[in-house]
């Protein structure tokens, strides 16, 4: 009992960090296009724009649930709770500190993979229960993309597991917690001496793009070319579940990138506690995301669908079979 | 049961009870919904029909990704046990499992000599 009360807690703790950084990313978000773009961006609402979140929230919560005609009824109500809980699940796995974290589990990275790729399904339910061509064309589209993308990341991810041995997150960390020059991303230094591990970070960062829809790779729901996407049926909470489990899913996606490669929340100088130097790394590279979003063109589904099969795919195997090789030698 | 697995197993019912609460809410504090025909009818940009409805066919094309995808994700799942225990295994359970990845890049590059994923 005790036991279940614990876990509700770590799960609404996890609900409301999700929807903490899906709303105020939101607003990052678009006040960096603002900056960039040379306009102000939101920002009539409380100082800075930041009481815009909640108010979006309302106001998705007050809209009118419309279901369309045709549309098998019970599917198009699972689809954003398909979409949205393995993303939360993801996150009740996740470690943020050596401390702040609901479980240890030992297969922890295993687990944040398989609770990732089940938003997929949500995606196939939206587009196939709305009854509507184009949105089932996009679920399509998007699940082509995701599923390309899935493979190289993978591979990259055992990567790690080979230097460090495990699959625990926790143990991921703790090897690189020595010092700064421990941290998987430089090459020379550390335990590890791979010279390649720049490279799988930039493979692991591309793909974590493309896996949660970011522009160059927004195919799954370009806004003006291409009807909307998969959840182009969806208004009011349905439509807001889809896209917190988008930010979501980037959030797990930078966290993820931080624990492989950045040394988690082992801390170069010191200065405060460790979860803070995780926020700190999480969310340079969850702007660098944006950033780049406000930077290059959308590319072509072609385009995406070849980068992966005929360039990530080979590469990260290559990658992956020399990092091996050079373990095994030194 | 191990405790790792007990807490999972509870995570994800609870889960699957507090997330619908969000839609739940939305039924509650929006409108009704409404039995006028136009509006719940699906989006078409206007145009009714115009390729055809949600029964059309599909490309070949979506159904060969989902199967090269299977035989890779499947592959990843096998090496992760190796990789775990690489620093153990001798120099065989390497090059056993170098020839078993020699493999999957033959198989890839066969892919696409054939051509699978030359896209028109």
């Amino acid at each position: 009992m005790i036991l279940t009360l614990t876990i509700l807690l770590a799960v609404i703790i996890a609900i409301a960090w999700a929807a903490f950084n899906a709303a105020y990313l939101v607003l990052a978000e678009r006040r960096g296009a603002g900056i960039i773009q040379r306009r102000p961006g939101p920002n009539i609402n409380g100082p800075f724009g930041l009481l815009q979140p909640p108010l979006d929230g309302i106001k998705l919560m007050a809209k009118q649930l419309i279901i369309p005609d045709g549309a098998d009824k019970f599917m198009y109500i699972s689809a954003p709770v398909l979409v949205m809980c393995p993303a939360i699940m993801s996150f009740v796995a996740l470690p943020y500190s050596d401390w702040l974290q609901a479980q240890n589990i030992d297969v922890g990275l295993l687990m944040v993979f398989a609770f990732a790729s089940m938003g997929t399904m949500g995606i196939v339910f939206a587009g196939w229960s709305s009854r509507n061509k184009y949105s089932l064309m996009a679920a399509m589209r998007s699940v082509s993309q995701a599923v390309a993308y899935e493979i190289p990341m993978i591979i990259t991810a055992l990567t790690i597991t080979l230097m460090a041995g495990t699959t625990n997150l926790d143990a991921i960390v703790a090897q690189q917690s020595e010092n700064f020059f421990h941290w998987n991303i430089f090459p020379l230094f550390g335990e590890t001496h791979n010279i390649l591990m720049p490279f799988s970070f930039l493979i692991f960062f591309i793909c974590s793009m493309a896996e949660t829809n970011r522009a160059p790779f927004d195919l799954g729901e370009a806004e003006g070319e291409l009807v909307a996407g998969f959840h182009i049926e969806y208004g009011s909470m349905g439509f807001g579940l889809f896209f917190m489990g988008e930010y979501a899913n980037i959030v797990i996606g930078a966290t993820l990138a931080t624990i492989f490669f950045l040394g988690g929340w082992s801390c170069p100088f010191g200065l405060f506690p460790g979860v803070w130097w995780f926020l700190i790394k999480m969310y340079a590279i969850i702007f660098t995301i944006i950033w780049i979003r406000w930077t290059f063109p959308r590319t072509t589904i072609y385009g995406l669908l070849n980068l992966s099969w005929k360039i990530l795919i080979p590469a990260s195997l290559v990658n992956l079979l020399l990092t091996a090789g050079l373990m095994k030698v030194f | 049961m191990s405790s790792e697995l007990l807490f999972s197993i509870i995570a994800i019912f609870l889960l699957a009870a507090l997330v619908p609460i969000g839609m739940v809410a939305t039924t509650i504090l929006g409108p009704r919904s409404s039995k006028e025909k136009i509006k719940n009818e699906a989006y078409e940009s206007g145009i009714k029909n115009v390729l055809g409805g949600v029964d059309q066919k599909f490309s070949v094309k979506f159904y060969l990704i989902t199967i090269l995808f299977l035989i890779f994700d499947i592959e990843a799942v096998f090496m992760y046990p190796w990789a775990v225990n690489v620093r153990e295994l001798s120099w065989f359970g390497f090059t056993e499992m170098v020839v078993f990845i020699l493999l999957l890049l033959t198989g890839l590059i066969y892919i696409l000599r054939k051509g699978v994923l030359n896209w028109r």
